[in-house]
């Protein structure tokens, strides 16, 4: 063990460079000013100078979601910490490894209303796993050892170092390494092996059985275990949002992604299933659709390594509290067995049933017949221009669903999106961590243009940073997802979803470019296009990825009405699925 | 609904209780009542929660309670394999007319008066909630002026200790 004698701000980054941070997002202010005195000398912390705090947080997940550490980002008390909540609550609800360190005013001031006094660990406290409040210098470099542990293991998750002012300037013996003092915190991350040989049991005995596949398989890093055991058990597989890319989308039993704007192969694949085979998903809502009319004849098979997860939403038939990569080889293993001792599923029937739902209602658009583009070709050619090896980074709204249906997956963390907490804004940030992660690969970031209103003023970051992320913007001029819910739900009664034209023509301005994004791409540094024409898209991308020395933003025009399909209406049963507007699947074509 | 009664032990750090407070209320739990104290190790502090709620919730309540970093370890406190109490403090208005009724429900009661004014007494009273909702039902008509309840506290029958395998965890960390 060494011992040195430093300030707590020198022990602070002396402790995120122990820990193996080599890049951090944010920006100073009062509070954590002292941390950034020693980061300016810090050869092994790259600081990457973010325009909002909600950016710094993005771009953490970004950065952890491509490199498989833990992102950091840095912000300064009160609105500084207040501004990074968004990004927490959303790297909480898809459980992505962030540790953000914020400074707090001085502890003889904390509760007396300081000047840039919030309480962030009070606010924090419902998204985050765990956080901290340190006002002792002694404890900052345990207190850092142990965010990173616990953000990094088990179920992975946001946690924030709230380090009052005083503590960064007192002077500490700096000591490394450090024992955690985390005696409540044991993940569990082995499976039980009977509730595996059960579950291998109802597998080999099942007729119609789904493996149900959720992000917890790509957090786990279980891509290849996952094949092997898809190809083992013959079954089909569906992969939710969180979990596209853990099997290749060109699999033959892949059947797509499940949930309100799923397949029908997949949804009907859960629905019709006597078996679900649950990996490291938790039913979330958008999955199931109304509760009590989900997959109703099946039994389920849960495994996911947080218990809460288990039986939370749908009852466990055979719960297995375990890391999915460990929970999965097990299985293998166990199949095995149920295999050699005779005792093999037969799904004959059940595929002829689900290839001819996937043959019958393949994903596919309508192209608009006034000549306009349509979003969804957009979204297609840049996948097939761009290939498997890029990164794809959505925003959240009909862009995003476009983009989980139609870029094709063939590798695990390709894609990366706001899943559970759905922030607008999400993509170029979290793009921009990706990039700064991932150097080498090309990032995509596909946002909408409502979605790019909220968080461009990164591009400025991108553009000085030297971090050359694409952005194609699916420019429809509109809020598009609500407006397809008005279309659907509201008369087409289009309350405040326009974002291109005036609402009274008296206060029209002449143009319907506000903002022109070719021009504010240019203003921040980065290079503009325009395309409204498909003859044009292939071009433009090609244009896009031959620039690499600064971002590149593409403002795709697209169709305004296009909308998201198939769709299973909010609070309905995914038995009420349509293809098209009015359009139900019919489920016994085939049979 | 049902009532079931939750030893939670958690380390004695600042923001526990929030942490703990905050779960029930943002998950939509229900808390009947909740008392807090340190164990016979001062680094345990051990939280006797009451909540309402059915079978299935139960579940989840604990689940979630365990996946907050502080909480040591959980057990639910069966009422028979346990010793369940609380105290309350109460106020009853009493006069020289009726002053000698209401102390013969607390001896009746095993209470205690623990303050005598003119026209009122302060009685003491611990027990089970069963108990102690008979006695404040028997002294309501004499006039409730003031009821503080503690929240009960409850311990298991016979010779083991819940503490002392979390205090190993706990010395096994520092």
């Amino acid at each position: 063990m060494t011992t040195e004698q430093m300030t707590g701000a020198q022990a602070l980054v002396r402790a995120l460079e122990n820990v193996g941070v080599d890049t951090v997002f944010g920006i100073p202010g009062g509070a954590i000013l002292p941390a950034y005195d020693p980061i300016f000398d810090s050869t092994k912390l790259r600081h990457i100078l973010v325009r909002h705090e909600q950016g710094a947080g993005h771009a953490a997940q970004g950065y952890a979601q491509v490199t498989g550490k833990v992102g950091v980002c840095m912000a300064t008390s009160g609105p500084g910490a207040t501004n990074l909540v968004t990004a927490i609550s959303d790297a909480y609800m898809d459980s992505v490894p962030i540790v953000a360190i914020t400074g707090q005013v001085a502890s003889s001031l904390i509760g007396t209303d300081g000047f840039q006094e919030a309480d962030i660990a009070g606010i924090t406290m419902p998204i985050t796993k765990h956080n901290f409040l340190v006002t002792n210098a002694e404890e900052i470099g345990r207190t850092v050892a142990e965010a990173f542990h616990i953000a990094g293991t088990g179920r992975p998750g946001p946690v924030l170092v709230d380090i009052s002012k005083d503590a960064l300037q007192a002077t500490v013996e700096f000591e490394w390494p450090v024992q955690l003092q985390l005696p409540g915190y044991r993940p569990v991350t082995r499976p039980h092996s009977k509730q595996v040989r059960e579950a291998a049991r109802l597998i080999a005995r099942a007729e119609r059985p789904v493996l149900y596949v959720g992000g917890g398989v790509l957090k786990a890093g279980a891509a290849a275990e996952l094949k092997v055991l898809t190809e083992l058990t013959g079954a089909p597989v569906v992969t939710t949002l969180m979990a596209k890319g853990a099997l290749p989308d060109s699999h033959p039993q892949h059947m797509g992604m499940p949930g309100m704007h799923g397949s029908v192969g997949a949804v009907g694949a859960l629905q019709r299933s006597d078996l679900l085979v649950v990996l490291g998903a938790r039913f979330d809502d958008r999955v199931t659709g109304n509760l009590d009319g989900f997959a109703p004849h099946a039994k389920v098979v849960h495994a996911d390594i947080d218990p809460a997860e288990i039986s939370k939403n749908r009852h466990a038939d055979v719960p297995i509290v375990g890391d999915a990569r460990e929970v999965i080889a097990d299985l293998i293993v166990a199949v095995q067995a149920e295999h050699e001792a005779g005792r093999t599923g037969d799904y004959t029937d059940w595929w002829r049933q689900l290839d001819a739902w996937r043959d019958t209602y393949p994903l596919g658009y309508d192209t608009p017949d006034d000549g306009s583009l349509s979003p969804q070709y957009v979204i297609e050619r840049i996948g097939r221009l761009v290939g498997p090896e890029a990164y794809y980074v959505a925003g959240v709204g009909q862009h995003q669903m476009w983009t989980a249906q139609f870029v094709k997956y063939e590798r695990p963390g390709a894609f990366l999106n706001s899943g559970g907490a759905g922030t607008m804004g999400y993509a170029v940030p979290a793009a921009m961590g990706a990039k700064a992660g991932a150097p080498g690969s090309q990032v995509w970031a596909i946002d909408g243009d409502g979605c790019f209103q909220m968080t461009n003023q990164e591009l400025a970051t991108c553009a000085i940073e030297g971090i050359p992320i694409k952005v194609a913007i699916i420019n429809n001029g509109n809020l598009g997802m609500v407006r397809q819910w008005q279309t659907l739900f509201y008369e087409g009664r289009y309350s405040n979803t326009t974002l291109h034209s005036q609402k009274s023509p008296e206060r029209a301005v002449g143009t319907t470019m506000i903002p022109d994004f070719v021009k504010l791409a240019e203003a921040y540094g980065c290079i503009g296009l325009r395309c409204d024409r498909a003859e044009d898209v292939d071009e433009v991308i090609a244009k896009a990825m031959e620039i690499n020395d600064a971002p590149v933003v593409i403002d795709f025009v697209v169709h305004q009405d296009a909308m998201v399909w198939p769709m299973v209406a909010a609070g309905t049963t995914n038995d009420d699925i349509k293809i098209a507007r009015d359009m139900a699947p019919d489920w016994e074509n085939g049979d | 609904m049902s009532l079931h009664t939750l030893s939670v032990l958690v380390e004695n750090k600042p923001g526990i209780l929030a942490r703990v407070a905050a779960l029930f209320s943002r998950r939509g739990f229900n808390i009947e009542s909740l008392a807090v104290g340190t164990t016979e190790h001062p680094e345990i502090s051990r939280m006797t929660i009451v909540v309402n709620v059915e079978g299935l919730p139960l579940e989840q309540v604990t689940k979630q309670l365990n996946k907050l970093i502080n909480v040591l370890k959980i057990v639910e406190l069966d009422t028979s394999a346990s010793v369940q109490r609380e105290l309350i403090l109460i106020k009853v208005r009493a006069d020289a007319e009726t002053r000698s009724q209401v102390l013969e429900t607390v001896t009746l009661f095993r209470a205690k008066v623990v303050d005598v004014a003119p026209d009122a007494v302060t009685i003491e009273a611990t027990g089970n909630r069963d108990k102690l909702d008979a006695f404040i039902r028997v002294l309501e008509p004499f006039g409730i002026k003031e009821l503080v309840q503690s929240g009960m506290v409850a311990v298991g029958r016979g010779a083991r200790s819940i503490t002392d395998r979390s205090l190993r965890a706990i010395e096994r960390s520092a």
